[in-house]
């Protein structure tokens, strides 16, 4: 396809959103009064409610349906795919690389996040400390993955050959021995999160001291009268004023987690028993061709993001409540 | 017509003859600006492919840039000859879009396929048309019964081969080995020999790289099928890769130890690179450097490994880095482990069939051996390597891939099914590099076998 014919088919794909637009419009318009704001409120929600089904509802339930069913998707094999994710060994260190993720990594995260928060708050440079470590953010998985896998990159301690590796070049002016940071299992899972957690620790930082600004100042100054220290006030007077930003934190941040796949595929490939549910599905469906056990891995990460997602939603329609 | 197509009018179809003698005589207004004109001797070889004027054929692969110009060169003596329009498509992606494509029932008129597993997927949509028989005559003069083996599907031929490489070599440097009074080794005892005596004067002899992003370990199902070819020989290695013999059985095993005597070795590597655990996360393209600073002597790798060296390294036998061949259990046992690729067709029009045609034919690997660079080498004997702009890796792979001696089999994880030939055997063979058994290696790896 020539660029020229992909302008083409871009204005075509744009003429054909207008005129459904228009359509909706057109139909909605010929409807009027009290009886017509019903009719109108579905021509405008069906466009919609096609999509999601289309899009969301249908690709989910055959997925559902494939995971019954064996790598060519032709034959039922009832739980066999379940089975294999709990029993094979392989299977079972990426549940475990999993849980460690999401064990780890939000609540890492949000503690160095809001310790930073309150460290910088009305300092003098405080902008400026924000936007270090806010810059992580803005880089993507990949480029991160990269940036952090020349850090731990490993070379021999001999003569002739020079780290390149900004963590081993470390060890080696100590005085220790260059480590192999990527192969030693499990610890290697915890140096690919510490990536995820560089990431996101700016993201915290930045809902939490948001939150933390937000603190009615009498509730602070009736505390300070009280007597209250430093440790108090974080205790009884911040966290529980930034109760919901520490959940809304916490939860996407676990939800960005447990759909973890750019950092492990970037530094390790899923290799050195680093792998997590999302990458394993990949490999599975993508370059295995089993697309009954990847169909089955994707529907075990929906089971466990819906109870982060409900408590998460549950958590907002409190707080607007209040 | 002259002289020089007596012997090619014998063979053409009269049919197709009185087309071509029609076609010169209709003058060459139209011809291409570039390159032989129609009627003209260098166009005497493409009489036989007719009249194609106004005719496209539809090309898809996934070999990129600088290679994909090189293809085209080759091409041209054609278009200008027969009037075809070759329009080619060359992306990266190939491998998951032609599936897809065929699937969908919109194939290019001709995939080069550069695996033969994916070559019987794609003949398994039914999109796919057999050779003509006049491509299968080339092939059949041209090949041995080996690389036709792999252009066929269920005892039905489908596509010719293209381009042939050659992975069975291990890089040195020529300077050292003068220096130090080494020589080639022609038998795997005497590899190991070299390695023993190399490893006793206080060096790394091995140096060595599997990273590979997610295909990590790959260069490990390389040493593992090379030992396989060379200890077990190739009706076994054809089993092997069947599975007609189960991964973990004794053969397969011997060959992963076999690997294991030379890759995790403490004695042996990783010259200039860490212990045996460094291999794992050493990328492939880092892999044989450190024989450049006089760390390693060998190192085990392809032919494209050549492109690989930093600029202004001397690829030749008296330069920098120089290659042999990986020898077998004896001088004359001489199996070769490479990769090529395949024309398969998914038209039966007569200008796709004359084009895959003139792919066959030992014009075209002449053609392409004239144009050098990563395109030179074939395994058509009909190619005319004196007029080789071969570098002189091409020269020996040339050289291996044509002798009649020599054994070819394909890399056979790329014949295997994807869950094993793209998934479990190169994570195994990762683990395996980073402590796990041999035994734990080949039964995970037998246990993973789609059933």
């Amino acid at each position: 396809m020539t660029t020229t014919d992909k302008f083409v088919k871009m204005v075509e794909a744009i003429a054909l959103f207008l005129a459904v637009v228009g359509l909706i419009l057109f139909l909605a318009s010929r409807f009027s009064g009290r009886k017509g704001d019903r009719v109108v409120a579905a021509v405008f929600l069906l466009p919609t409610a096609v999509m999601v089904l289309v899009g969301l509802v249908y690709p989910g339930v055959r997925t559902i349906y494939y995971s019954f069913f064996n790598a060519a998707g032709t034959a039922f094999v009832g739980m066999d795919n379940y089975q294999t994710i709990f029993t094979s060994s392989d299977q079972r260190t990426v549940l475990r690389n999993t849980v460690l993720w999401v064990v780890v990594t939000p609540f890492v995260a949000t503690a160095v996040g809001l310790l930073y928060a309150i460290l910088v708050d009305k300092a003098r440079v405080e902008a400026l400390a924000k936007a270090f470590i806010f810059l992580p953010m803005s880089i993507s998985f990949v480029g991160a993955s990269i940036i952090w896998k020349f850090v731990y990159e490993y070379r021999p301690d001999q003569s002739g050959v020079q780290q390149i590796g900004l963590l081993n070049q470390l060890l080696v002016w100590l005085g220790l021995t260059p480590q192999q940071w990527l192969i030693n299992t499990p610890w290697n899972t915890f140096f690919l999160i510490v990536v995820m957690i560089w990431i996101q620790a700016g993201f915290a930082m930045t809902v939490l001291s948001a939150a933390i600004k937000a603190i009615p100042e009498d509730i602070v100054e009736a505390a300070r009268l009280d007597g209250v220290g430093p440790l108090g006030m974080f205790r009884f007077v911040t966290v529980p004023s930034i109760r919901p930003a520490l959940i809304v934190v916490l939860t996407t941040i676990g939800i960005g987690t447990l759909k973890v796949f750019d950092i492990v595929r970037t530094m390790t490939g899923g290799q050195f028993d680093t792998s997590v549910v999302a990458n394993e599905f990949y490999s599975e469906s993508f370059r295995s061709a089993n697309q009954g056990l990847g169909a089955a891995l994707a529907v075990l990460l929906f089971v466990l993001v819906i109870p982060i997602v409900l408590y998460n939603i549950r958590q907002l329609r409190a707080s607007e409540g209040r | 017509m002259t002289a020089r197509t007596t012997g090619r009018r014998a063979i053409a179809v009269t049919g197709v003859l009185a087309l071509a003698l029609g076609a010169s005589a209709c003058g060459s207004s139209d011809n291409k600006s570039s390159g032989a004109q129609r009627g003209s001797t260098e166009c005497a070889d493409y009489a036989q492919y007719g009249d194609l004027s106004g005719k496209t054929v539809s090309v898809f692969t996934g070999i990129v840039t600088p290679e994909d110009a090189l293809l085209k060169k080759t091409w041209a003596p054609f278009e200008s000859c027969t009037g075809a329009t070759i329009k080619g498509t060359f992306d990266k992606s190939f491998e998951t879009q032609i599936l897809v494509q065929a699937k969908a029932g919109n194939p290019p008129d001709i995939a080069i396929v550069p695996q033969p597993g994916l070559l019987q997927q794609l003949v398994a949509t039914g999109k796919a048309k057999p050779a003509p028989k006049e491509t299968e005559a080339n092939v059949d003069k041209n090949f041995t019964k080996d690389w036709k083996s792999y252009g066929t599907v269920n005892g039905v031929f489908y596509a010719a081969p293209q381009n042939a490489s050659m992975k069975s070599l291990v890089w040195y440097s020529p300077k050292e080995f003068k220096d130090k009074g080494y020589t080639e080794p022609k038998t795997l005892d005497e590899l190991t020999a070299l390695s023993d005596k190399i490893a006793a004067s206080g060096h790394k002899p091995w140096c060595a790289g599997i990273a590979s992003g997610e295909a990590t370990g790959w260069p490990v199902t390389d040493w593992m099928e090379d030992m396989m070819l060379r200890l077990s020989g190739p009706a076994e290695y054809d089993k092997w890769v069947k599975h007609q013999i189960a991964f973990n059985s004794p053969g397969p095993t011997a060959a992963l130890d076999e690997v294991g005597k030379f890759l995790k070795n403490g004695k042996y590597v990783n010259g200039g690179l860490g212990d045996v655990k460094s291999i794992a996360t050493t990328t492939f393209q880092d892999g044989g450097l450190p024989i450049l600073q006089g760390q390693c002597s060998l190192h085990r790798q392809a032919s494209f490994y050549a492109a690989n060296w930093p600029q202004g390294t001397k690829v030749s036998k008296d330069g920098d880095v120089f290659a042999f061949f990986l020898p077998g259990k004896t001088a004359e046992d001489k199996p070769v482990l490479g990769g090529g690729e395949f024309l398969l067709a998914f038209s039966d029009r007569p200008e796709v069939k004359a084009f895959q045609t003139f792919v066959s034919s030992g014009t075209w690997a002449t053609l392409a051996a004239e144009g050098g660079g990563g395109r030179a080498v074939s395994a058509n004997r009909g190619a005319d390597v004196t007029k080789c702009q071969c570098s002189e890796i091409d020269t020996l792979a040339f050289s291996v891939l044509q002798d009649p001696k020599a054994i070819f089999r394909f890399d056979g994880s790329d014949a295997m099914p994807a869950a094993i030939g793209s998934n479990a055997f190169w994570k195994q063979a990762t683990s395996w590099i980073t402590g796990q058994s041999t035994k734990d290696t080949v039964n995970k790896i037998e246990a993973a076998w789609p059933k």
